[in-house]
């Protein structure tokens, strides 16, 4: 099997976030691997791991794993991580035109990348935790026209028959989904336990190679992507005004009927 | 007077309150067209009627074994042929997978997770987990905007629209995933998490004892959600997370209980209209959202308060 995990590097959730010019002003806070990602790369190295000969990813398993990002230069700390964790190589778009890239600029590089490489499964978080949107993966299958299998909770691969079925959590349910390679998956944070990367695997991925192209490279033309060709535009970023101090009181054992009291005062109950 | 889309949401028959807010701002900036994907669609037109709708478009078709992807390529269909300036679907899971690959299929400007839009299609969105306001426009043809549930009050009418039916062709590429098997979520007999106008949750303070916040919860009315430490430990169904990874609300009142107020639970209710958290810890961050802040322990606070409640409603 090649499959491609698309990861994206993003401001630690932890920093404070601030707005410049109608973007995210993302120079001014720590960035690292978006943690939902980190479920999409452990979840490809299992799907390996069940289908090799040796347990264990890497050359030997005869599957590859291929790490995606489009991002700046300094996106490479978030891929290396992904690296170390055990995914083969990786392929890095970065190009200066590509600032303030809306997700269908974003989902048009992607697809420009992925296709024509033969993947079998296109694995994604479900969500970047700075953009927020849950878009991608599923404008992703839309653009490679692969099969979508979203939200899943629970991956099954079958490499021989070249089938994959998942279930799907949303809130409607669960739903039982099946689909021939290939197919864009991504996975929800219960599906498994993203592993630390291990000393072994850190020194193993400074070795991997990480593979950077330009739009150019994918024939994209600047004036396709970035702020310019969103297709929607910021028209201006408030803080929101600081909310008034609530109110605080320490239970000595009246508590519960002072809150009564704010309720039935604010008509909440 | 300029279209504006709305997709109807609708689960055993019966219509999302969700349809009602969409109607509501898709009157307020044009004439509300809504859409609804269903093969028995007489009696979800019937609960339309009472909502701001101008017309009723209906499509039939394997709508639940297709899903995401057939339902996009209907309203793609119904976009080339109609052209409104404004698509708005609910922004769950579901309903943003749907408006991003109708955006790339039509080249439409997409915006997700908004709370109001406007007559010249200007959306607000409050992101960084509430703390700034964005307003954005749509620069194409048809805008295609997500809206978060509960962000305007339905206007209750009552209307007649006309209704037409719209044949759609349900592409190769959506016949790739089919569902075959599904389990709905269980609803139980308090109101939809997204939906309810008070939500009480637990977290990790509770111990696994979530009983004190059912309790409050029907004294209330209010839906119950957890926060992930509640939902990992299997106190709680995954169903009911609050948060990042969860569901989004925002209701009139959150009351939260044992929860420290992390992030991601933040980003799941900062919308809250007004934020109640009880918390046995005076540093938990989760009190700098709070209009009313209790500090001490839940298992005497919150049942007090829900004696309390009851009291006042007999
Ligand atoms: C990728 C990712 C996604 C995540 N998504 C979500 C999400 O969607 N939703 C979410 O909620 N979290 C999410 N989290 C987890 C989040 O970071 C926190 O770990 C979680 O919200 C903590 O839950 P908690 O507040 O219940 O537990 P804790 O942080 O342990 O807080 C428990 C609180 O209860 C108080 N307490 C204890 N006993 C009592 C008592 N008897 N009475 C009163 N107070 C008491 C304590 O003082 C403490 O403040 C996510 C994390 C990651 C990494
Ligand atoms: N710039 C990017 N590079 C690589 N993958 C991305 C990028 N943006 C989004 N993704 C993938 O798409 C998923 C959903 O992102 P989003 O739609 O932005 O919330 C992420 O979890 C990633 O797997």
């Amino acid at each position: 099997m090649k499959i491609a995990v698309c990861v994206k590097q993003v401001p630690d959730s932890w920093a404070e976030k601030k707005m410049a010019n109608g973007l995210l002003d993302r120079a001014g806070v720590d960035a690292v691997l978006n943690d939902l990602d980190e479920y999409a790369v452990e979840e490809a190295l299992r799907i390996v791991e069940k289908n090799s000969a040796t347990g264990e990813a890497g050359e030997a398993s005869g599957h590859s794993i291929t790490v995606i990002s489009m991002g700046p230069e300094r996106a490479t700390e978030a891929i290396r991580k992904a690296l170390s964790m055990g995914a083969d190589n990786a392929i890095l778009v970065s190009d200066a035109a590509l600032a303030g890239s809306d997700a269908l600029a974003t989902s048009k590089v992607l697809s420009e990348v992925i296709k024509n490489e033969g993947f079998d499964l296109v694995i994604c978080g479900t969500e970047s935790t700075d953009a927020r949107m849950s878009v991608v993966p599923a404008m992703l299958a839309q653009r490679l026209q692969f099969a979508q299998l979203t939200f899943a909770g629970k991956v099954l691969v079958d490499p021989a028959a070249k089938k994959v079925e998942i279930d799907r959590v949303t809130e409607f349910g669960v739903e039982t989904m099946s689909a021939n390679f290939p197919a864009v998956v991504s996975v929800i944070e219960k599906i498994n336990e993203p592993r630390y990367p291990s000393f072994k695997g850190i020194m193993a991925a400074k070795k991997k190679s990480i593979t950077t192209k330009s739009l150019a490279d994918l024939n994209i033309q600047a004036s396709a992507v970035g702020s310019a060709a969103a297709w929607s535009a910021v028209k201006d970023a408030l803080p929101r005004p600081a909310k008034a101090a609530g109110l605080k009181v320490q239970d000595d054992g009246s508590a519960g009927d002072k809150l009564v009291e704010y309720l039935k005062e604010k008509r909440l109950a | 007077m300029s279209q504006v889309f709305f997709l109807v949401d609708h689960q055993d028959g019966k219509v999302a309150k969700s349809a009602g807010e969409l109607a509501t701002f898709a009157k307020s900036i044009g004439e509300s067209v809504a859409i609804v994907f269903s093969s028995q669609p007489s009696s979800l037109i019937d609960q339309l009627k009472n909502f701001s709708v101008d017309q009723v478009i209906t499509c039939s078709g394997e709508w639940e074994k297709f899903s995401v992807a057939a339902i996009a390529d209907g309203i793609s269909q119904l976009i080339k042929s109609k052209n409104p300036t404004a698509v708005l679907i609910t922004s769950s899971a579901r309903g943003k997978e749907i408006a991003g690959r109708v955006a790339v299929q039509t080249d439409s400007g997409l915006i997700t997770d908004a709370i109001n839009i406007d007559k010249d299609r200007i959306t607000t969105q409050s992101v960084f987990g509430g703390s700034t306001t964005v307003h954005s426009a749509v620069t194409t043809a048809t805008a295609i905007v997500t809206l978060r549930g509960n962000s305007i009050e339905a206007t209750a009418t009552n209307s007649n629209p006309t209704v037409e039916e719209f044949a759609v062709q349900i592409s190769d590429l959506a016949k790739l995933n089919p569902v075959i098997q599904s389990k709905p979520a269980i609803k139980g007999g308090r109101p939809e998490l997204t939906e309810a106008n008070v939500v009480v949750s637990g977290g990790r303070g509770t111990n696994g004892d979530f009983k004190p916040i059912e309790e409050l919860a029907d004294a209330l009315g209010a839906a119950v959600g957890a926060s992930r430490a509640a939902t990992d430990a299997g106190w709680y169904p995954h169903s009911h997370q609050v948060g990042q990874t969860g569901k989004t609300v925002s209701p009139q009142l959150y009351v939260a209980c044992g929860i420290s107020g992390a992030i991601q639970h933040r980003a799941g209710m900062q919308t809250s209209k007004t934020i109640v958290a009880i918390n046995k810890d005076p540093e938990a961050p989760i009190f700098e959202l709070a209009d009313f802040g209790v500090i001490g322990d839940l298992f005497n606070v919150v049942p007090q308060a829900t004696k309390g409640i009851i009291a006042r409603k007999s």
